[in-house]
């Protein structure tokens, strides 16, 4: 819905949309051509120092598996870069893997996003009073990040009921409806090699959900007045004023999840053993395989390296198309 | 503090009630359940469970493959934070310079943020392997002088560079961040006092900068005790002679590879209270963070 669609007493207090002005500061004026230069020579070195190893990794995508294993080694660019494509995307089954990951990195980014949305609404919006507790709650996930907590997470996976089965064994509730009923009371959803299991776990966000409570608490009274003399529900307010509103945020909150979502390693390896459900990032893990000695044959580095480029690929676009977001979103979820 | 509300507080519960369900199925339960194994006898997939006290935490504790493990995940720490802050230190105050190409220098060092661990750790491993890739050149020159395969420091050098080159996105972007929240009639004053470049930044940019840096130290740190697992699995295995058994690597093949799952539990603790103090380091540090504007 556009501003004009709205009714009128909430059009009248929406901000009028920000100009986009780049805010570009200038460098100072200053004769320094010396240091300018070193500014420069520091820069490049830089530049090489992080698009170097891309540059192996590229040039090894494009050699024949002799090319890359010879001595002494060569670190130029040949001519086999589409074949060696080609292999990692065939012989490994890429094309599915690919789409498993984006299925698990949308799935994490709108997951996320619709979460932390709403989360942060419940505790905005609403005057009761377990708005602090629950974003609390959700703020201290935080410190509980999946590595520190692997082995019951994977429990859990295993049978999404199984918390609540305890509790009602130790409550005694389980042994009550067996009294009652006659029946064995055993909850059971299995999380493992499912997208739910993949995507489930990952979409609570504590940095989302502060990122779009500070955005909540700048919305001006007036516009919430202004919405309910409209007859508008807090439903209806979320949908046609915040939403919008919050455009920006979630292109940034989107951006750095879309990221994350796709380089998830930990847990999909955890969780998939059914290669139908397979990530590519994990996929990774097997093509060299073992990780002390060369292995048995001729380790084939050229398709490894253009399997891994291919994996890089899509977030690097994301993070470049989407740079001025991303960046913005990056650092006010982290402060 | 807000005055206007909507009154229907059931909307309010079916609106937070997906969030608390997950983190409580997902975060908290788990949670609670790493304590509860750490204290108890835990049998692979179920059984009874004895209560243990205190006694996984003596043996890890008293175990020298654990201490040798929290040695290596220090020496990782150190090396990732010292080499990707200080790099990224630099980018960021010579970027912050603005001169011509500033837009392509930010870019250009802004980007790594997006690689994916795993598939930097192949890179890399490549990269560093004795027999193809760029080593396989000093090897020439100088006959097997580098050897990560079974040299227990190279390996740990070539983890640490992997692990210091997919930090310095993130880092870059914060230190850039702090350094254009800094006034710039500060700097444009000190230049009018005659300050070169260099002074500059030693005297005005990075005393600023101090808040941001103990903010990033922290992040770094904590990231490289939990975030080192994909680096580790692709590039090492943990080895060679566990050189490169990083605390959460080995949290991962007790658990997972030898079912030990109370010794698991019990390290995920320890580890979970090394997280939890240094985020509220973090925390305190950032309720100062704003000292100058």
């Amino acid at each position: 819905m556009t501003q004009a669609e709205l009714p009128l007493a909430t059009s009248e207090i929406l901000p009028a949309p920000r100009r986009r002005t780049r805010r570009r500061r200038p460098g100072l004026v200053e004769n320094t051509p010396w240091m300018n230069l070193a500014t420069h020579a520091i820069l490049i070195s830089g530049l090489l120092l992080l698009l170097g190893p891309i540059y192996l990794v590229f040039a090894a995508a494009t050699q024949t598996v002799q090319e890359v294993n010879q001595i002494p080694p060569n670190l130029s660019i040949s001519s086999h870069f589409w074949e060696n494509i080609s292999e990692a995307w065939f012989s490994r089954d890429f094309q599915s893997k690919f789409i498993n990951s984006a299925i698990v990195a949308s799935g994490v980014v709108i997951g996320k996003i619709v979460i932390a949305c709403i989360t942060a609404f419940g505790i905005v919006f609403f005057d009761h009073r377990l708005r602090m507790p629950i974003f609390w709650l959700v703020f201290i996930t935080l410190m509980l990040p999946l590595e520190v907590r692997i082995v019951p997470t994977y429990a859990v996976a295993a049978n999404a009921l199984s918390p609540f089965q305890a509790i009602l064994d130790w409550t005694g509730v389980s042994w009550l409806i067996n009294a009652v009923s006659g029946v064995e009371l055993a909850l059971e959803w299995n999380m493992l090699n499912t997208y739910t299991g993949l995507i489930m776990p990952l979409i609570a966000t504590a940095t989302g959900t502060f990122l779009y409570r500070q955005f909540f608490l700048t919305i001006p009274d007036e516009l919430v007045e202004a919405a309910k003399m409209d007859g508008a529900g807090p439903l209806r307010f979320l949908r046609d004023v915040l939403v919008p509103l919050s455009a920006t945020n979630m292109a940034a909150l989107a951006t750095i999840m879309f990221v994350s979502g796709w380089n998830q390693f930990l847990w999909p390896l955890l969780i998939i053993t059914d290669p139908a459900h397979e990530v590519v990032a994990v996929e990774l893990r097997s093509l060299i395989p073992n990780a002390n000695t060369t292995g048995g044959g001729i380790p084939k580095w050229n398709v490894a390296m253009a399997a891994s480029l291919l994996v890089m690929l899509p977030p690097i676009v994301v993070v470049v198309a989407m740079q001025r977001w991303f960046v913005r979103g990056l650092i006010s979820t982290e402060k | 503090m807000r005055r206007a509300y909507f009154k229907n507080n059931w909307i309010a519960a079916a609106l937070v009630l997906p969030q608390l369900l997950i983190i409580f199925v997902f975060f908290y339960w788990p949670t609670s359940q790493a304590v509860f194994w750490s204290l108890t006898f835990e049998q692979p997939w179920g059984g009874g469970n004895d209560w243990a006290g205190l006694h996984h935490f003596r043996e890890l504790l008293s175990d020298s493959l654990y201490w040798q493990s929290v040695r290596v995940s220090l020496v990782y720490a150190a090396g990732t934070t010292v080499l990707g802050m200080g790099l990224a230190l630099i980018l960021a105050l010579f970027v912050d310079r603005q001169l011509r190409g500033y837009r392509q220098y930010r870019v250009g060092m802004i980007w790594p943020y997006a690689v994916a661990a795993p598939a930097i750790g192949l890179a890399f491993r490549y990269i560093f392997n004795p027999t193809a890739g760029v080593m396989a050149y000093v090897n020439q020159v100088w006959d097997g002088i580098w050897d990560p395969i079974l040299t227990g420091w190279h390996a740990m050098a070539m983890i640490v560079i992997a692990g210091a080159w997919k930090n310095i996105a993130y880092n870059f972007i914060f230190f850039l961040a702090g350094l254009q929240s800094i006034p710039r009639s500060l700097i444009e004053a000190s230049a009018m006092d005659g300050s070169g470049v260099m002074r500059r930044m030693r005297d005005i940019q990075l005393p600023l900068l101090t808040p941001t840096f103990f903010f990033i130290l922290v992040i770094n740190i904590t990231d490289s005790f939990t975030d080192s697992f994909g680096i580790v699995d692709t590039m090492t295995n943990g080895g060679p002679a566990r050189a490169t058994n990083l605390m959460v690597y080995k949290i991962y093949v007790d658990g997972f590879e030898g079912q030990n799952y109370s010794s698991a539990a019990a390290q995920s603790v320890i580890l979970m209270v090394l997280v939890i103090l240094l985020t509220f380091v973090q925390f305190r540090y950032i309720e100062r963070r704003v000292h100058y504007s």
